[in-house]
């Protein structure tokens, strides 16, 4: 079992591990912050990668089998980096029902590559979301945080081009 | 703060906003936001900049005004000094551009909808059944005041409650208002509220905790992050009510990180009430200290169960745990634990204010109050809306709803999410309330409400749920794990046209066995828009068994041809057409 005094070791100069540090000391390094000092990570690095998950654990003081497990719980916390450019199909009930498999099903086509993966060349990430929310304005997707709403399959293949190639 | 200097701000505020004679509201929920409503915003003010009109024009972003396909909306209130009421327009599909038309109305007065219509812009009718239908008592600020501004709320008699009850009730007084109300959980379970409260505060003089549940997980549902968006301060009044009553001097909000928008509203309220002193120690003066913290949830459907959402506080994976000790009894970190649904908390302060016995009239013998429901779908108005319980199906879909749209034929109305099920044409005339939608093998459920018509297929959606259930599921217990895994197998295979009679029999049977022997909620539900549409649609299964195809046309070769069904094996990618389980 490890043990600390003080200021733990930050895994290199980054500047943003000291951010993590301060999310898991404002919960006084809790193992109740876990998931909180999980969200900070990802939101500094954009994902959690092996370096980050045994900060984590060795910061808060919990198993890394326990962080390890909480990361790969919950769907918000991805283990790989993001393409460059990422677009979210949602796939809510309102979203299915209008069409949003046919979404999925072009741009799978188009990019061959399945929800959740990058392109080879890391240019474009398919995602899905459960539900944006923006039923109203099914079918929805987000491509680079823009949504996009009552869209069809040629015009979000459009839209994804004109986002990879400007 | 005491009631006294809440009224004098209220009075402030009201004051500060007469003066100027037309209000522009712009709804920033997220709804309009994503049809880019913050450029709509921006541009107004610009333009009452640039035409001078400042100290007659107030431009404010508002919250969710409803009427979410027709977004973004504006609404121009004209203070009209001779009459009672004031004059309301509201615009649909606002774009920037259209800035300097929505002035320019304003100079006129009396344009009619013609004129408006003229100048490009798109007014929108507010007498239409759409709004009129509607009661709002959760929604009563959303689409008026300013949601990051604690003024505004104050203005609309926010805190009066809290302050009233603490200065002036007991905590029994409190909860026995609440009891008497008749008001029930707004989560989907429909516990009543004021007998949760009794429990919790039953406990004794010891550490307790109030959660607020705004995990809202279920597909098609955004009732919560609407008020959370357009009326934070509601839900943190409702729970400082609550914790006084029970007698919790500290509060979580375990709210989705993928409501960005909301969880910023709620951060700003909780720091603007703490700074007034209405959160905080020793609120108005009394003993009474409330703190109020909140928690991102990470992804996780299951976490909408009490007792996983407690572990997820806790820092564990969000598995739930087996009841009894309830939360009430034994909750976070093993003290005794209220948990309440947003808009369950959103009714509290109303209650206080005016009264159980105004709120017990709203509503049908056994559900009282208001629900709000998203209403998503093949619909022609979708959005957001509250109405009184005991309304019907019929008058919902068809009325506020406006009906089916394009001259098709409606099919099923789906409520209560991955726990809920599909009603038919025949149960339209059902009273929405907690018993009657029971009856009919359905849920209330949270507030998710999906219209379909007759293009959708309806085994094809059992097997959406189902696919939504079999990923979320946790887990924890075999049942629930395995059965949802089966069920989606057997549902494959009847979409792609492989099953016999005797899978269906397996299906009916392998949902009575996964209802009866989970642990939480979400297997114990799973099955359940499987059993509604075995039981309401069995002519769309047996189509797809016997090789007549599938009805709606929506499974692809479904139960086609043999050439058709060899290539849906060869070249369906990713999908899984057997039953293989993972234990």
């Amino acid at each position: 079992m490890q043990t600390y005094v003080g200021a733990p070791q930050l895994p290199s100069d980054d500047k943003r591990w000291k951010i993590v540090e301060a999310t898991a000391r404002r919960h006084g390094r809790e193992p109740h912050a876990l998931i909180e000092t999980l969200h900070t990570v990802q939101e500094c690095f954009g994902y959690l990668d092996e370096n980050a998950l045994r900060f984590v654990a060795s910061v808060l003081r919990v198993p890394l089998s326990r962080v390890y497990g909480a990361a790969t719980f919950y769907h918000f916390f991805t283990l790989k980096p993001k393409g460059r450019h990422a677009c979210v199909v949602c796939t809510g009930t309102a979203c299915y029902i209008k069409g949003a498999p046919l979404l999925l099903k072009a741009i799978e086509q188009r990019y061959s590559i399945k929800p959740g993966e990058t392109t080879p060349d890391g240019e474009l990430s398919l995602l899905t979301a459960r539900c944006l929310g923006s039923c109203g304005l099914a079918p929805a997707a987000v491509m680079d945080s823009a949504v996009l709403g009552k869209i069809a399959p040629q015009d979000i293949l459009a839209r994804i081009e004109r986002g990879i190639h400007p | 703060m005491t009631i006294e200097e809440l009224r004098k701000i209220a009075e402030t505020e009201r004051a500060a906003q007469k003066k100027f004679q037309h209000h522009v509201c712009v709804c920033i929920a997220a709804g309009c936001l994503s049809g880019g409503a913050e450029h709509v915003r921006d541009a107004l003010n610009k333009e009452v900049a640039e035409s001078g009109m400042r100290n007659e024009v107030l431009v404010k972003g508002v919250g969710c005004m409803g009427l979410c396909s027709a977004g973004p909306l504006v609404t121009v209130e004209t203070a009209v000094e001779t009459a009672v009421n004031t004059d309301v327009q509201m615009f649909a599909s606002v774009t920037p551009e259209d800035a300097p038309e929505i002035i320019r109305s304003l100079d006129t007065g009396g344009a009619t909808g013609g004129d408006l219509a003229a100048a490009g812009l798109h007014p929108c009718p507010t007498n239409v059944p759409f709004f009129e239908r509607q009661k709002k008592i959760v929604l009563e600020n959303s689409g008026k005041i300013d949601p990051e501004r604690i003024e505004d709320y104050i203005a609309h008699d926010g805190y009066v409650a809290l302050v009233t009850a603490i200065t002036e009730m007991t905590p029994l007084e409190v909860i026995d208002r609440v009891k008497s109300s008749g008001l029930r959980g707004r989560g989907g379970a429909g516990y009543p509220t004021g007998l949760k409260w009794s429990t919790v505060a039953k406990t004794g003089e010891q550490q307790k905790y109030v959660i607020c549940n705004a995990d809202e997980g279920d597909p098609g549902a955004f009732m919560d992050r609407a008020v959370l968006e357009s009326d934070p301060h509601r839900v943190l009044e409702g729970m400082a009510i609550a914790a006084y009553a029970v007698g919790a001097q500290q509060g979580f909000i375990y709210v989705r990180a993928e409501y960005p928008l909301a969880v910023k509203h709620l951060k700003t309220a909780i720091k603007q009430a703490e700074r007034m002193g209405l959160l905080g120690n020793s609120i108005s003066g009394t003993r009474f200290s409330f703190h109020i913290d909140i928690r991102l949830g990470a992804g996780a459907f299951v976490c909408g169960e009490e007792t996983a959402l407690i572990a997820s506080i806790e820092g564990k994976r969000g598995t739930p745990r087996p009841r009894p000790p309830f939360p009430a009894e034994s909750g976070l970190w093993e003290c005794p634990t209220l948990i309440n649904n947003v808009e369950t908390f959103a009714n509290v302060a109303p209650i206080v204010r005016h009264g159980a016995e105004w709120f017990a009239r709203i509503g049908t013998e056994k559900s009282k109050g208001t629900k709000v429901f998203a209403l998503a779908g093949r619909v022609q108005n979708t959005g957001l809306i509250e109405v009184p319980m005991g309304i019907t199906l019929r008058e919902i879909i068809y009325d506020i709803g406006g009906g089916v749209p394009d001259g098709k034929q409606y099919k099923a109305v789906q409520t209560g999410g991955p726990s809920g099920g599909c009603i038919p044409a025949e149960h339209l005339d059902s009273p929405v309330d907690y018993e009657s939608l029971a009856r009919i093998g359905s849920i209330m459920g949270s507030g998710g409400m999906i219209v379909m018509d007759e293009t959708s297929c309806m085994v094809d959606v059992a097997k959406y749920f189902m696919e939504f259930c079999m990923s979320e599921s946790c887990g924890k217990c075999i049942p629930c794990r395995a059965g949802t895994q089966q069920l989606h197998g057997i549902l494959e295979k009847i979409t792609a046209g492989e099953a016999t009679p005797a899978d269906v029999a397996l299906l009916e049977e392998l949902c009575e066995l996964v209802r009866h022997t989970s642990l939480c909620g979400l297997g114990q539900s799973a099955p359940n828009p499987v059993v509604t549409t075995l039981k309401y649609f069995r002519e769309e299964y047996d189509a797809h068994v016997t090789g007549d195809g599938c009805p709606a046309g929506t499974c692809g070769c479904g139960a086609g041809t043999r050439a058709c069904r060899a290539e849906t094996r060869l070249g369906a990618p990713g999908s899984q057409t057997s039953g293989e389980v993972t234990l």
